[in-house]
């Protein structure tokens, strides 16, 4: 290769437009998919409507004080899916009640994704009596009913948004350490590892540059799993009365017409949508995990 | 009639980048009683050419030519004369044997398989069966009841050479029987397929890239270049004196200890094995080839020519030589 | 040491053992006690086949595993092991793999793999400058060319070679090459070979190389030393020991090697023995040729055959075979 006048592309620049030709790759076998293509939609429109839920419907509507609809109504003109008891639109409560449903998941998911790599992957690099300490840990919050330990933890803690996020990212966290912990066994035991090892890369570096980035795409796949598991969560514990009273939710919103006997009244303008919402968006974040899982799994395979 | 004979077989694979040819017209016989061993490095097509003498290539592989075992053609018999061939009539020692065992099932269950399959025995008499082949290949007989990981490697390819012979075949084709076997163990397996040779009679296909274990194991040989045979011969003949540029390169990568011109001189070629899918104009050997002239690289590929009545060879440098 | 030496050995180890032991079960005894010495810019290759420790015994020079008895020395400085000791020991001693493909982290680049080592230990300089002559040293030429490549477009031998331009970019004294060549194509190997002898030849490097293959070591080694069951036993300069082998184990294994000629054909029975079970007496007594056909017996060492354990082989110079049937070895200096 001749010498060229132009500067030579940096390896940063191009690692980078590798980095892109890879994610085109992946995305073009995800398209193959399509159940993943499926969720992708039905995610993408959640987390569209939970984005734009100002200019969806106001927020005013979510006023106790302000509702100025039928109490308990099914679907009317102006209340497309009909009123609560306190007479605010459904709909409304559905949009903004998106949002922390939503969010929860995602930062809980993320939570449990940190805490899970870092205990994972060390448990899996040190080897005697720290990593067995790690694992042991970690089984321990295996066995651990989550539910039960959700609710004393929140009952404990308090019923704020926050708290919520921290009691399920806390009781998600040991399964995807499990996972990553096999992963990074398996990586330990590759030639390149004894290669950065021979080269005098201390324990940071070999975690760091070796074990994480090839057990990255293994933890993107298992966190789209733990978010679908993480809004269920919230769900169910803002149902049992734990979660945040000042915010709508989609749990809260199931809790609510349990308690205002919507059952009973046979509403069920008040409980299929945000049933279904639920199911709808788990589902979604399922097939998603599903079908990142098959795309990469060949990849981390070959690799 | 020869038990095995090869004409004119070209392999080639659909990929998704096109086709993608393996084996490029080869020529092959091996007779009863007589080990023909097949040198070759990655890529040059010798893995594909011992499935296609069972018809058992990928199906993604496309097959012309005539493979006539005991003067049946293997390509285009009916599906239920293949099954009864395969096995009963030819057998495989695959490559990577100490991985092929089902880790599950015992070993004299697996070694019974092909005998319940093929000959409708009852249970019994597939067990005195089991009993003689493990004998033959010399395991004891209470290996039958071992599962593959209380084994050794050693002792796996024994394993794999019993289920070859499981059914009488009157050819063996062994793919790398040897490769990744510690040398002890190594120059007993290889006793033992000598062995079997010379007392039933079989006929066998060894295919290697050790051209020195070809060339002390086999009585004829052949080597493979990129999909096509570029010298054949009785095999120590052709490996105390290879004609072709090449046999001289791959026979000169197995030392001879004592030989003090490959004393502190070790001898390769440059560059590395073509891939199949972009072979190179003209004689693919040329790239590397230590002796090349500038016709190799423009002009046709050369074809086997005889150099005498048991040797031949593809290079136009020798063509016009004396036997 | 025998004589007085001007220069230290490059490396050495005493009375070296290294022990694994699994959860339940018993000891293995990889290296039961092992006295070597490589000299500066001398070729030693470590033979045997699987079972005899020559893995575990690079292992051990490499830092990589500590021993449970012995000591390595590297210029006369015994190796401590703490991770700063450690570390300035990698800089001196380097590692190539067997597996190229498996050696390098297909996530980074060949770059990245051949900068590692210089950005692990800080060197100063010019990183780019470094990489491309540790690559053109290694044969890639022009190494800018590999610069941005990935592992998987790569040849096995190009990638060999960048394993071994990531050790050379070290600038190391000694380089450990652990079967260099076996999973390579067979006319890809002599290239990789003469790199290392050009390597010594051009840059003083000692090279031990760890192989099954007796050919190797006729091709490139100066000294062999010829390992079964956790000992030496045999050890001597190549063309002696090949020529004319002492010990009936290294007379087997070169019997069998195709195309061997001045020594008989001795296939030894059954397999490579577990080193959690050695046998009493000499190790290799119970597959000993020499003791079954009765010339042991005719020696009179039969008895000691069995029972008597024999002492390590010392440093020295010279051929030398730990064998009851040979002239003792001679007294460590």
């Amino acid at each position: 290769m001749s010498v060229s006048t132009a500067a030579p592309p940096s390896a940063r620049s191009v690692a980078w437009a590798r980095r892109r030709a890879s994610f085109g790759r992946v995305w073009k076998e995800f398209r193959r998919n399509r159940a993943g293509v499926a969720g992708l939609v039905i995610l993408g429109f959640f987390v569209l409507v939970a984005l734009l839920a100002p200019l969806l419907a106001d927020k005013s509507g979510l006023d106790v004080t302000q509702a100025t609809g039928l109490p308990m109504h099914p679907p009317y003109p102006g209340y497309p899916l009909g009123t609560d008891k306190q007479g605010r639109s459904i709909v409304t409560l559905l949009i903004w009640g998106s949002r922390i449903s939503l969010i929860v998941g995602f930062a809980a998911a993320l939570m449990a994704m940190v805490i899970g790599t870092l205990v994972g992957i060390s448990s899996g690099h040190f080897t005697g009596w720290a990593g067995g300490l790690l694992s042991r840990f970690t089984e321990w919050f295996l066995v651990i009913p989550f539910l039960p330990l959700a609710i004393v933890l929140a009952s404990v803690l308090g019923h704020s948004f926050w708290i919520l996020i921290f009691v399920i990212g806390i009781t998600s966290w040991a399964s995807t350490a499990r996972l990553i912990r096999a992963q990074t066994l398996s990586i330990e035991a590759r030639p390149y590892l004894e290669r950065a090892k021979a080269l005098g890369a201390g324990h940071w570096r070999q975690m760091n540059r070796y074990v994480l980035p090839n057990v990255m795409p293994l933890v993107f796949a298992n966190t789209t799993l733990t978010v679908a598991g993480a809004i269920l969560t919230e769900t169910t514990l803002s149902f049992l009365g734990l979660g945040d009273p000042f915010h709508v939710s989609w749990g809260s919103m199931l809790e609510n017409a349990f308690d205002e006997g919507a059952i009973s009244a046979g509403a069920w303008w008040y409980l299929f949508p945000p049933g279904i919402a639920i199911v709808l968006v788990v589902l979604a974040f399922t097939l998603v995990g599903r079908a990142l899982e098959t795309v990469l799994n060949p990849r981390l395979r070959e690799r | 009639m020869a038990l095995l004979e090869m004409r004119d077989v070209h392999v080639s694979y659909r990929t998704r980048a096109g086709l993608v040819p393996a084996v490029r017209g080869v020529d092959l016989t091996v007779e009863a009683g007589e080990i023909l061993g097949v040198a070759g490095e990655s890529g040059c097509g010798k893995s594909t050419l011992a499935a296609t003498a069972l018809r058992l290539s990928p199906s993604n592989a496309t097959v012309t030519g005539e493979v006539l075992l005991e003067g049946r053609d293997v390509l285009t018999m009916k599906w239920g004369d293949l099954r009864t061939v395969r096995w009963a009539h030819a057998s495989i020692v695959f490559q990577g044997a100490l991985h092929s065992l089902n880790p599950v099932r015992t070993i004299g269950q697996q070694i019974a398989e092909p005998i319940v399959l093929h000959e409708k025995v009852s249970d019994k008499a597939a067990a005195k069966r089991v009993d003689e082949l493990l004998e033959q290949v010399g395991l004891p007989a209470r290996r039958a009841r071992s599962y593959p990981h209380q084994i050794s490697g050693g002792q796996k390819q024994r394993v794999m050479i019993a289920m070859a012979l499981a059914c009488r075949p009157r050819l063996i084709i062994a793919d790398e029987p040897t490769t990744a076997l510690d040398v002890m163990v190594q120059a007993q397996v290889l006793d033992l397929i000598s062995s079997l040779v010379k007392d039933m009679g079989v006929g066998m296909l060894m295919i290697s890239h050790d051209l020195s274990v070809l060339g002390a194991t086999c009585d004829r040989l052949a080597v493979m270049y990129a999909g096509r045979v570029v010298e054949e011969g009785p095999a120590k003949q052709l490996f105390a004196a290879p004609q072709h540029p090449y046999s001289g390169a791959l026979s000169a990568a197995f030392p001879t200890i004592g030989d003090r011109a490959s004393r502190l001189a070790p001898r390769g070629l440059p560059g590395d094995p073509p891939d199949p899918a972009q072979l190179p104009d003209g004689c693919t050997f040329h790239p590397r080839c230590p002796v090349a002239v500038p016709s190799c690289a423009t002009g046709a590929e050369p074809q086997l020519r005889r150099l005498s009545p048991e040797r031949a060879a593809a290079c136009v440098l020798l063509e016009g030589s004396p036997s | 040491m025998t004589a007085v030496q001007a220069d230290p050995p490059a490396l050495e180890v005493h009375d070296l053992a290294v022990t694994f032991r699994n959860r339940s079960g018993p000891e293995a005894h990889a290296v039961d006690g092992v006295e070597l010495a490589v000299g500066q810019g001398e070729i030693l290759a470590l033979v045997g086949e699987s079972g005899c420790g020559k893995t575990s015994l690079a292992r051990a020079l490499l830092g990589l595993v500590q021993p449970s008895r012995g000591k390595v020395v590297h210029l006369g400085q015994p190796l401590g092991y703490s991770s700063k000791a450690l570390r300035t020991y990698r800089r001196r001693v380097q590692l190539v793999l067997q597996d190229p493909s498996g050696a390098l982290n297909p996530r980074h680049t060949i770059y990245e793999a051949v900068a590692e080592g210089l950005r692990i230990h800080k060197v100063r300089g010019d990183e780019r400058e470094l990489v491309a002559r540790a690559l053109s040293r290694a044969g890639l030429r022009p190494p800018e060319r590999f610069f941005l490549s990935y592992p998987h477009e790569l040849s096995g031998g190009q990638r060999q070679r960048v394993v071994i331009a990531g050790a050379l970019a070290l600038e190391p004294s000694v380089l450990v090459a652990d079967e260099p060549v076996s999973s390579l194509d067979a006319s890809v190997r002599g290239e990789i070979l003469a790199l290392l002898l050009h390597l010594r030849d051009e840059l003083g490097l000692t090279v031990l190389v760890v192989t099954h293959d007796l050919g190797l070591a006729w091709n490139i080694a100066d000294r062999i030393a010829v390992m079964y069951l956790g000992r030496v036993v045999e050890v001597g300069p190549t063309e002696e020991v090949l020529a004319d082998p002492q010990h009936p184990y290294t007379k087997a294994l070169l019997s069998v090697v195709p195309e061997i000629r001045h020594v008989e054909p001795v296939v030894l029975a059954g397999e490579p023995p577990d080193p959690t079970r050695v046998p009493s007496g000499c190790r290799f007594h119970p597959r000993c040729p020499a003791l079954a056909d009765g010339t042991a017996e005719r020696a009179g060492v039969a008895d000691q055959c069995r029972t008597a354990t024999l002492p390590v082989l010392p440093i020295a110079d010279g051929h030398h075979a730990a064998c009851l049937l040979t002239t003792p070895p001679p007294p460590p200096a």
